[in-house]
């Protein structure tokens, strides 16, 4: 049966792998995912968790060891942050090309220098491109029920690829929250066990990850390309799914309060709790305004996205992550972008806050909205806003 | 290079572009690559089998009077049997002469 906790959110996402019964962990502790691994570690040295767990010597070796484990048909798990993730980077390209449904939490955590553990997202939006499927968390159930959720897309015979869920570093994975924890038999219900559609095996020889010459590399990249694209719609079935049998049901984009709203502000991952805050602060005050927020990041909801922002005059896109000495911030780029073709759209703002651990609180919000609303009216600065920088 | 079966279009690639058949190098020609190939002097040669141990393409094999032939099917003249045989036996020609 289903039990309420008050669980550091780590253990909770360690105990939703522990829940899939996966069958390898190969991972390196970085600072702040250390806890997630520690304790899948001690649960498979005490026996909760009956997996191998491999403690490689490398970020390089962990995604290295995982793609070697899914292809030989086994549920891979790992978990990494900032540094790790881009010391992963080249391996994280090969693994949606070979179609291997590993399943990895990213505690999102900011890239250096200068030396920083703490949250932002510069981490991922450095990984836009890898081909996996990418979700972002709110909050500690939503962090379990989607790291439950990835495996069950992640090995989806049409999808078979590679899901990342992120969850922000510190401000979600080490608060103790209250939620519901899922038992194996529970999740064995949502969750079948993995069936490879190949895999290797010395009794029937493959060969995967042969070069691709330049007569086969656009058709391979098309092929994943195209699996990808296709894959939200066994994201949005999984989450009914999950939704009719546990009762909480997630949709690849959120909204909050956007009725009748003029200006809707945009966050990704645990913020948003902030922003709603912030946004229930503002209606209270007479101000038209909501939230949207991305659950699922790639690939990219378009439709829902449009339907969200639909008849909205202004968008104040929240990112945490720079592009230096580009048009915007990453997720704000990507928004103006889906939208340049569309008959009506809002005005896009780009406000980048939340570097390196730097509180976010209601006020930024209320700022960000106040100076969104400002901008369309009187004309933005070409480029974006950094909230909360000190001038001397 | 015969490799025609790779020109297909992107829905007929096998799932993550893995090759199911095993053994399927041996269709590749590399012998369509040569601009020079190996000469065995039979008088020099020891049948040491040095050549057949480096050849990176296997393209050497032992015939019954036990020297070691390169299959110009697949050597691809890159001449590291010539360069490794302590006898001098092997030399590198092109091949046009």
């Amino acid at each position: 049966m289903a039990k309420r906790v008050g669980m550091e959110v780590s253990l909770g996402v360690s105990e939703a792998v522990k829940v899939a019964d996966v069958d390898v962990i190969a991972a390196y502790p970085i600072t702040p995912q250390t806890h997630i691994v520690e304790h899948l570690a001690e649960l498979v040295a005490n026996g909760e968790l009956d997996a191998e767990f491999i403690p490689v010597e490398s970020e390089h070796s962990a995604m290295s060891s995982c793609v070697g484990s899914s292809a030989t048909g086994a549920r891979t798990y790992t978990a990494t942050s900032s540094q790790g993730l881009a010391l992963m980077h080249e391996i994280l390209y090969i693994v949606p090309a070979l179609r291997l449904p590993v399943v990895m939490t990213v505690a999102n955590r900011a890239l250096s220098g200068p030396i920083n553990i703490w949250n932002d997202h510069s981490d991922i939006m450095s990984e836009r491109d890898i081909g996996w499927i990418q979700t972002f968390a709110e909050n500690g159930q939503e962090a379990f029920d989607l790291s439950v959720h990835a495996f069950r897309v992640a090995e989806d015979h049409s999808v078979l690829l590679p899901v990342i869920v992120n969850l922000d570093g510190f401000t979600l994975t080490h608060v103790v929250e209250p939620f519901e924890i899922l038992d194996k038999a529970e999740v064995a219900k949502y969750l079948p066990p993995y069936k490879p559609l190949q895999r290797l095996d010395p009794e029937h020889p493959i060969t995967m990850g042969a070069v691709g010459i330049p007569e086969v590399y656009t058709e391979a990249k098309k092929q994943y390309e195209d699996a990808l694209v296709r894959s939200k719609s066994v994201v949005i079935q999984a989450w009914k799914e999950f939704g009719d049998l546990f009762g909480r049901y997630y949709h690849p984009v959120e909204t909050y309060k956007t009725e009748g709203a003029e200006t809707l502000l945009l966050t990704m991952g645990s913020v948003s709790e902030t922003a709603m805050t912030a946004i229930d602060r503002m209606r209270e005050a007479g101000k038209k305004v909501g939230l949207v927020r991305f659950r699922l990041w790639r690939p990219f909801p378009f439709e829902e996205f449009f339907e969200a922002v639909k008849g909205v005059k202004t968008l104040a896109v929240m990112d945490r992550a720079m592009s230096p000495g580009g048009p915007c911030g990453p997720v704000a780029a990507e928004v103006r972008a889906a939208l340049y073709d569309q008959p009506t759209r809002p005005k896009v703002f780009s406000f980048v806050a939340g570097l390196g651990g730097r509180d976010v609180q209601v006020s930024d919000f209320e700022e960000i909205v106040s100076r969104a609303e400002k901008y369309a009216e009187k004309g933005a600065p070409a480029t974006y806003d950094l909230i909360g920088v000190r001038e001397i | 290079m015969s490799t025609s079966n790779a020109i297909i279009g992107w829905k007929n690639l096998s799932l993550g572009c893995a090759i199911l058949e095993p053994g399927s190098s041996r269709k590749l020609k590399t012998g369509d690559w040569r601009s020079q190939h190996p000469v065995l002097d039979k008088e020099k040669c020891i049948k040491c089998a040095i050549c057949y141990i480096d050849c990176p393409d296997l393209a050497y094999t032992q015939n019954e009077e036990g020297y070691f032939i390169a299959d110009m099917t697949y050597c691809k003249g890159c001449g590291i049997c010539a360069n490794e045989c302590p006898k001098d036996a092997i030399t590198m020609k092109m091949e046009e002469e």
